[in-house]
């Protein structure tokens, strides 16, 4: 899992059946200064997380399925939680 | 998957019990524009690909996803074998066309 | 998952069984401001209808088979949406 940060929406009328009725969010990867990194991940929102929202991503195909309570998904990344802070 | 050319064969007889039956074919890795690259792999053959062909080659845990790679120690497998491809609109391969 | 921008199509006849009617199409994967990032990779496409110039999103790895039909087949990457909008 790592830390990101919520930059924008992604809408896709057409796509796989698994991503029915779920938002889809472009999430940047944080390093561990909070900043920004070149990564990021268009991630299947579980925890009604927004734009600007610090959250905790799951990028991992068996868990995403366990979250999202299906046998088979093509999904990877999942929003999981949103974070209140983090004690380095 | 990424696209190669097949430009070998391997041949190990002493090797882990779990590779045996496998074919395994050096692979050279082709940019879209039908390039050579550096690049290669040796990859476990899935369909009865031969030397000098242009095949497309899937990595990682999905190598592993056909019956005869299915819990082996195989991290690249060809899984088709090309007839074409273009991008931009444009022919960058075609096997009828003999090798380019 | 991540933006791609698809930039052509591959055909070939001879497939491993269970790819028979699958599309595959080569992409540009894009970065979040959706400039080339890396290089471009061939994926099946699970919607069916992506053309080129589309923009769409991908998923990787082992994910990717579970898009398609038949979800044991060596696929490591597929299109599982056509994006309408990235609002960043």
């Amino acid at each position: 899992m790592y830390i990101g940060q919520v930059a924008g929406t992604v809408v896709a009328t057409v796509k796989h059946e698994a991503f029915a009725g779920h938002k889809l969010l472009l999430v940047e990867r944080l390093d561990l200064n909070g900043q920004p990194t070149a990564d990021y991940d268009i991630c299947v929102d579980t925890a009604r997380a927004g734009v600007g929202d610090r959250v905790l991503v799951l990028d991992e195909g068996n868990g995403a399925r366990q979250v999202l309570g299906r046998k088979v998904a093509p999904i990877r990344a999942v929003v999981v939680g949103i974070v209140d802070d983090v004690a380095l | 998957m990424f696209l190669g050319k097949v430009v070998g064969t391997l041949v190990a007889t002493q090797k882990d019990v779990s590779l045996e039956g496998l074919k395994f074919l050096v692979v050279r890795r082709l940019t879209v524009e039908n390039q050579d690259e550096k690049g290669y792999v040796v990859a476990a053959d899935a369909v009865g690909a031969g030397l000098g062909e242009v095949v497309m080659v899937a990595t990682g845990s999905s190598a592993r996803q056909t019956v005869m790679t299915n819990n082996r120690p195989c991290d690249a497998v060809i899984m088709a074998i090309v007839d074409s491809w273009e991008t931009d609109g444009i022919e960058k391969y075609n096997k009828g066309a003999g090798d380019q | 998952m991540q933006l791609a921008r698809v930039m052509g199509t591959v055909v070939a006849t001879r497939k491993y069984v269970g790819l028979e009617g699958i599309k595959f199409l080569i992409v540009q994967p894009l970065s979040k401001t959706q400039q080339p990032a890396g290089e471009p990779v061939v994926a099946a496409d699970a919607t069916a209808q992506a053309a080129p110039g589309e923009l769409v999103f991908i998923v990787g790895s082992r994910e990717a088979a579970q898009a398609l039909p038949e979800t044991f087949v060596p696929v490591d990457h597929a299109i599982v949406g056509i994006v309408d909008d990235v609002d960043v």
